[in-house]
């Protein structure tokens, strides 16, 4: 076999393989949606969304858990934004260039990636303790702390594609920073902020993990901030391993309507962010 | 005329204090915020080594080397649970890597560009589904599966094997280590693949190009030019989904079978770490059983931390902008 022979054989055999990975990785999308869709479609009615969840064996819907989720993100996203958004404020421009900068994007890049279950236990050592019983706060301070990481990163990344003559002419205006930042830097990179609280919105509204130590679950309608409350994610993981059908039922519509907004909000914030910054992701 | 002048000094002055002050507030508002994200992982690491600190000490070094995990005689061993994390994490990591690896390849090298984007942004939603979803999905689609073919098949012409054959032995349960292993792997493969197609991308076009000009394959581009290059930030890549199979929680939970012991066999049910807290936390009656608990929270984040700071600090290198998926 000449070498130029085996050297295209070889070619071909590692092309072939990437197209065949990407296949695979395309089957497992394709998989899991079509499951949620069979699975989550024939408990999709008006009842999902008016009734709470039932007792074993009785028909129900997710009205109260979806209220939960609901809740508990926004006040996550309430809690967790204008941290993120002063704290990738300071990376990117009071902080700048200084070693402690350096320091906290190290940490809040290591934090994004943290185990979520870790979080969860964290706030149940500081909150749930103190106050003696699991509640809906304590679930969104969960919730907001993995929120932080994600919006801190993209506030930095948002505000540092900023043109530096932007802020330069609002300086020489003898604007201080602060104004320059909220009436210059903040409206010019609006969208990519934006697109920072849709994907932390997304990335909040499926965990489970640390739902698990700090809101639990509640079978009731609820709308006590101070008591354990509903949540899509908890029922879910409740209902899928019982062995009621009408329950795991419910489970699979559950989880259809979870990956469903998360999925259109990460497609959302694709949109946003390619608008303003012209960037090709 | 002078007062004219003096008030409108005043007036002047008392403007550029009000923004001054308000400076100093803005500024200080960013500056602890910015500091909180510093306390956080210190308040996480004294908050469960605290609450861990009479598990650690009631057991001392026992509590890493034994494996019995008996809320009822109050003995509690964590080896059993890090078997498994690690375990379960080595086999995502053996069938995740190659795939992502020819995944970023198909993205970067290979892909005509109206196919780039789709498939880019599909495999970076595979990405976004959260682990619950994972676990439900492979609970009831991928459990049975496995167990009526994959593991029948390995148990038939890998378990006599020597050695290796241990691994593979006794009856498919379906649910077990393995297909833990499994679905962490379906779980991390978008995350990776993403990560090592932004590194490909930072490889400067001149360097391919001199390469094809020599008169290279694609492939010879792609293995002496690009990797090459991007070796660093691969393992970077690699390293983060590391720590993101040590820590996941709920995809495995629902399928490993959550059994506090060691088994030969990977088909045999066990337990991670993080599916032990899960599953125990809230039902734990005794204060040894919850601090036993949270000293597994220790030990995950001490395995966790170390690889993701370590992955982080490869990636450190890279130009944060290029790394758009992480």
């Amino acid at each position: 076999m000449s070498r130029r022979f085996r050297r295209k054989i070889t070619n071909a055999v590692a092309l072939g393989l990437s197209g065949i990975a990407t296949a695979i990785g395309l089957f497992f999308l394709c998989a899991i949606l079509w499951t949620l869709l069979k699975h989550g479609l024939a408990g999709m009615s008006a009842r999902l969304f008016t009734a709470s969840t039932p007792v074993a064996g009785a028909d129900g819907g997710l009205l109260n858990a979806i209220y939960g989720s609901v809740v508990m993100t926004l006040i996550g996203i309430l809690i967790g934004a204008p941290i993120g958004l002063l704290a990738g404020t300071y990376l990117a421009e009071y902080g700048r260039g200084t070693k402690l900068s350096a320091v906290i994007r190290f940490v809040n890049d290591v934090l994004l990636s943290a185990p979520s279950i870790i979080i969860g236990l964290f706030v149940y050592q500081i909150l749930v303790v103190p106050m003696g019983h699991f509640s809906a706060i304590a679930g969104a301070v969960a919730l907001a702390i993995i929120a932080i990481p994600v919006i801190v990163r993209t506030t930095e990344d948002m505000l540092n594609l900023v043109p530096q003559g932007m802020k330069d002419a609002s300086t020489a205006m003898g604007a201080y920073p602060w104004r320059t930042i909220t009436s210059v830097l903040y409206p010019a990179a609006r969208s990519g902020l934006v697109t920072g609280l849709l994907l932390s919105v997304a990335r909040i509204s499926g965990e489970t993990a640390p739902l698990l130590f700090t809101v639990i679950n509640n079978q009731f309608w609820s709308t006590n901030l101070n008591d354990q409350m509903a949540n899509l994610p908890y029922v879910i993981y409740q209902f899928a391993g019982s062995p009621y059908k009408n329950w795991q039922e419910l489970a699979w519509s559950g989880a259809l309507l979870i990956t469903l907004t998360i999925l259109a909000l990460s497609i959302l914030a694709r949109f946003a962010v390619s608008a303003t910054s012209g960037s090709k992701r | 005329m002078s007062v004219a002048v003096d008030r409108a000094a005043a007036t002047l002055e008392r403007h550029a204090a009000r923004q001054r002050l308000r400076e100093k507030i803005f500024a200080g508002a960013t500056f602890v915020a910015a500091a909180l994200v510093l306390l956080l992982l210190g308040g996480v690491v004294v908050a469960l080594v605290t609450a861990a600190w009479p598990a650690f000490s009631h057991f001392g070094f026992a509590f890493f080397t034994t494996s019995s995990w008996n809320p009822v005689t109050e003995k509690f061993g964590a080896l059993a649970a890090i078997y498994g994390t690690v375990v379960t994490s080595v086999i995502a990591m053996l069938l995740a890597v190659p795939v992502s690896f020819w995944i970023a390849v198909f993205l970067t090298e290979l892909a005509p560009a109206w196919l780039k984007r789709p498939v880019g942004v599909a495999i970076e939603l595979l990405a976004a589904v959260p682990s619950i979803i994972y676990g439900i999905w492979g609970l009831f689609v991928l459990a049975p599966v496995l167990q009526h073919t994959v593991q029948p098949w390995l148990i038939d012409w890998v378990g006599p094997l020597p050695v290796i054959g241990k691994l593979f032995q006794g009856p498919p349960y379906g649910i077990g280590v393995f297909t833990a292993g499994v679905v962490l792997a379906i779980m991390i493969v978008p995350f990776i693949s993403a990560v090592m197609r932004d590194v490909f991308e930072t490889v400067p076009d001149v360097l391919k190009e001199s390469g094809y000009g020599l008169g290279a394959t694609t492939w010879e581009v792609i293995w002496k030019v690009v990797v090459p290059y991007s070796r660093t930030g691969m393992v970077g890549g690699i390293m983060l989904g590391l720590g993101r199979a040590l820590g996941e929680t709920m995809a495995v939970t629902f399928v490993i079978g959550n059994a506090h012991r060691i088994s030969p066999s990977l088909l045999a049910p066990g337990t991670t770490i993080s599916a032990s807290i899960a599953n125990e936390f809230t039902e734990a009656v005794g204060a040894l059983h919850s601090s036993s608990l949270i000293a597994l929270g220790v030990v995950l984040s001490l395995m966790s931390l170390t690889v993701i700071a370590a992955a982080r600090f490869m990636l450190l290198r890279l130009d944060r902008r290029a790394l758009s998926s992480v």
